[in-house]
């Protein structure tokens, strides 16, 4: 058969080839979606021109749910079955859940694998289903905008979410159907915005500050490449937190106890953060509060009183602002430019405590609210293949040290914090018995000596050892961590080969089992559309694998395979080719494994040669 | 067997095998190499390439990392000439040394008696550096030819000395900030 015609990646072939892609911003507060169009990226709005959707999902007893701007409005009404500030809870444990903040407006229950379940009127729904929710609506403005099916897109984490957190992002993008093609950390995708806006080479500092989440990052910016030099934050501190503080205050000033009717503290929060947004305009604001007896409280809030209040939050931002300084062994007179990011930073006392501790006033021109998902849009655009290829590269780090548990509850780190991903670290450990034959891994995430201190990610076995003498076995665990920051662990005896391997599934996270049982529930549970589902997926593989390939074949097969080499590889093509259009998942999964295997010595040499190449012909100073 | 993946880090930067480079010319190479095969490159080749890929970028950081650290690129050139250095491999034959190390492990000791503490420790801060800073160019000169090996791997041990006095003065900067502010 006449083999098919297929572009490069990274390379269009014509300009109706151009693929759909998006950048996710999935926020605390609010979410966006954002697309390159016509070589613009921006985000885009609803219907009604509303371009952010409120993170906030309205669960009814029929099964139905109502996300954004509809559910919000029941928030007061219906709080019990409103969801909203999910993003808190990925990755947790129920036992983070309880000590997140004092005031939860929803009930939670324990699922199986100790992840903690929200309480509906639809059922009992884990934050992964809720954030599902939340980017199927957002998939479903981007297709409708945009006129087509998704190729992928890119969704934005706080840089400093741990290894649990990222994978149940990740998890809630494949349950809403979408083919994630990288996590990216919100301070990058922020400074890839900027950074390709003004064109500057320098080290930024990008400070962000969401509904629920802090970070800080510092970057290097040098002709395209985004080098992230140093990271920190606080995965549970926000304008959330401010408003709970306000909140407090209306409680004192209106003589309110500590136990609210869930209603009432919705209506206190509401009010909380319509009077924080005020007072960036304003250097007063009246609040008015309907109580449980039907009366209204009324009282008046000044800037400074605000600026009080909320004083100590801020400055528990600045710790971690001297951290990555010292990580990336820097003084504030080093940086550049500091860029604010998240819609927290829109209050003026944010803006004054950052300016005076960087000493030089923060950039605020840019939409606090918008940039996160521009440059994840920016991200996307690269990746789905639309642009030159040279144009843009991200290194990224991850935020916390990866460890292990060793005797006495002790943790040995080892992957530091701040090291530059992807990155693979080996360590050797022996057994602690006579005859041991298993060992328990314990693989945990933090920057503390004792294990209980830190985040348990995973805990595996190896097993079926050859029993030793203690401390005569080797067993090499590495740790290998992926562009998107997720770990897999690898743990081997060396002198038997005996093996044990596992992608680290947060012990709160989903088993792929799990999210395609989900799947299979949220599509009416029929078993053709399951079946359709994985047919569909092999074939979306058959075709990458096959256009990669021939794309590669017709530039330079000549230099790189013999006569033999090159026809057992279009053998093994033709018969994918040939498969791909039929009905069996499996043969085409099974003739994808072939095809791979006899390309292997191609992809490799070619690979090489584009290393050698990179580096060949340049004399030491052409770099400098 | 891949090639640039057994390749040892300087060939695979194409740097001469020798101690002494500029950073400015590494961090040029580095940034040239990932821009090559970084994952980004590859987010819609095929699963293989996507694996392939994931290997070359951490080999290319792994090397990096070792490149540009004075201590760790001493240590790599040396392993390369056959001269392997143990992480537990400590002991050091000048008493003078250890009696030095023993002094300012002392000043360190003491730092939060100090009026100022984050000044003191400031002062030993800069000691440190320019005793390390001391030990890196002799380092360079010791490894120019093969002559000078020995002396080579005990400059290297003796830096490795400084490097854990230094991540101790920056453990307890970490802490007096944190009481402090």
């Amino acid at each position: 058969m006449a083999l098919l015609q297929i572009s490069e990646p990274g390379e269009a072939t014509a300009p109706h080839e151009h693929r759909l892609a998006a950048g996710i911003d999935l926020g605390t507060t609010n979410s966006l979606v954002a697309s390159v169009r016509s070589g613009v990226p921006d985000t885009l709005p609803d219907s009604e021109g509303r371009h952010l959707l409120p993170s906030v999902v309205h669960y009814l007893a029929t099964g139905e749910h109502q996300v954004g701007t509809t559910a919000l409005k029941q928030a007061a009404d219906d709080p019990l079955n409103t969801v909203i500030s999910v993003k808190r809870f990925m990755g947790r444990g129920t036992a983070d859940v309880k000590s997140l903040g004092s005031v939860l407006p929803y009930e939670f229950v324990a699922g199986e694998s100790g992840m903690p379940l929200i309480r509906t009127a639809a059922g009992d729904l884990s934050p992964v289903q809720v954030s599902a929710d939340i980017l199927d609506t957002l998939r479903q403005r981007a297709e409708q905008t945009l006129g087509g099916e998704l190729t992928g897109v890119v969704i934005t984490v706080p840089a400093y979410f741990d290894d649990a957190q990222r994978q149940a992002t990740k998890d809630a993008g494949k349950l809403a159907g979408l083919n994630v093609l990288r996590l990216l950390n919100e301070p990058t995708a922020a400074a890839v915005a900027y950074g390709l806006d003004s064109g500057s080479d320098g080290i930024i500092a990008v400070y962000d500050l969401g509904g629920g989440t802090f970070d800080i990052s510092i970057l290097r910016l040098h002709q395209g490449v985004f080098e992230v030099m140093a990271t920190a934050g606080d995965t549970a501190l926000g304008g959330d937190d401010m408003d709970r503080a306000i909140a407090a205050w209306v409680m004192g000033q209106a003589g309110l106890g500590e136990d609210l009717k869930h209603g009432l503290q919705r209506r206190l929060l509401l009010a909380a953060c319509a009077a924080k947004e005020a007072l960036t305009d304003s250097d007063q604001v009246d609040i008015a509060v309907e109580l449980e007896n039907g009366t209204e409280w009324r009282g008046t809030l000044t800037r400074q009183r605000m600026d009080e209040l909320i004083e100590s939050l801020v400055r528990k931002t600045l710790g971690p602002c001297r951290r990555v300084l010292r990580d990336a062994d820097l003084n504030t007179a080093d940086i550049s430019e500091v860029v604010m990011v998240g819609g927290s930073t829109r209050v003026l006392k944010v803006r004054t405590m950052v300016g005076e501790f960087f000493d030089r006033e923060p950039l605020v021109n840019i939409d606090p609210d918008k940039v996160v998902a521009v440059g994840a849009a920016i991200q996307a655009d690269i990746l789905a293949g639309n642009k030159p290829e040279d144009s843009m590269l991200l290194l990224d780090v991850i935020p916390l040290s990866l460890g292990v548990e060793t005797m006495g509850g002790l943790t040995e780190k080892i992957i530091k914090r701040n090291t530059t991903i992807p990155v693979s670290r080996a360590q050797d450990f022996t057994t602690y018995k006579d005859g041991q034959t298993a060992m328990a891994l314990h693989v945990v995430q933090g920057e503390r000596e004792l294990v209980d201190d830190c985040r348990s990610l995973a805990r595996f076995e190896l097993r079926d050892m050859p029993p030793m003498t203690a401390g005569a076995a080797r067993i090499r665990v590495t740790y290998q961590v992926d562009a998107d920051g997720l770990l897999s662990v690898t743990a081997e005896e060396q002198t038997s080969g005996v093996q044990a391997h596992i992608a680290v599934k947060p012990s709160y996270g989903l088993s792929d089992n799990e999210i395609e049982g989900m799947l299979r529930d949220s599509m009416d549970h029929a078993e053709e559309d399951m079946k359709a589902r994985r047919l569909r997926e092999q074939q979306v593989e058959a075709d990458r694998v096959l256009e990669a390939l021939q794309a590669a074949m017709q530039k330079d097969a000549d230099s790189f395979l013999s006569d033999e080499e090159r026809s057992a590889i279009e053998q093994a093509a033709t018969e994918l080719a040939a498969l791909r259009n039929g009905s069996d998942h499996r043969a085409i999964k099974t003739a994808i494994e072939k095809l791979e295997s006899v390309s292997n010595v191609y992809v490799d040499r070619r690979m090489n040669a584009n290393i050698r190449k990179a580096m060949a012909g340049h004399a030491v100073d052409e770099f400098k | 067997m891949s090639s640039t993946l057994t390749k040892n880090y300087f060939e695979l930067f194409s740097l001469p095998q020798q101690y002494v480079l500029e950073r400015s010319d590494l961090d040029a190479r580095y940034r040239k190499l990932q821009h090559t095969v970084h994952p980004d490159r590859y987010a819609r080749a095929s699963d293989q390439e996507r694996r392939l890929s994931m290997q070359q970028a951490t080999h290319i950081n792994e090397a990096y990392q070792v490149l540009k650290d004075p201590l760790r690129r001493g240590r790599y050139l040396l392993e390369l000439r056959g001269h392997a250095i143990e992480d537990q491999q400590t002991t050091h034959q000048d008493p003078e040394f250890l009696m030095q190390q023993i002094e300012l492990r002392e000043v360190l000791g003491e730092i939060r008696q100090q009026d100022d503490p984050l000044q003191a420790l400031d002062r030993l801060a800069r000691e440190i550096l320019a005793q390390y800073r001391a030990l890196e160019s002799d380092l360079a000169q010791a490894l120019e030819t093969d002559a000078e090996t020995e002396q080579a791997v005990s400059l290297v041990l003796k830096m490795q000395y400084f490097m854990r006095l230094q991540n101790e003065v920056q453990e307890l900067e970490a802490d007096l900030e944190d009481e402090l502010y």
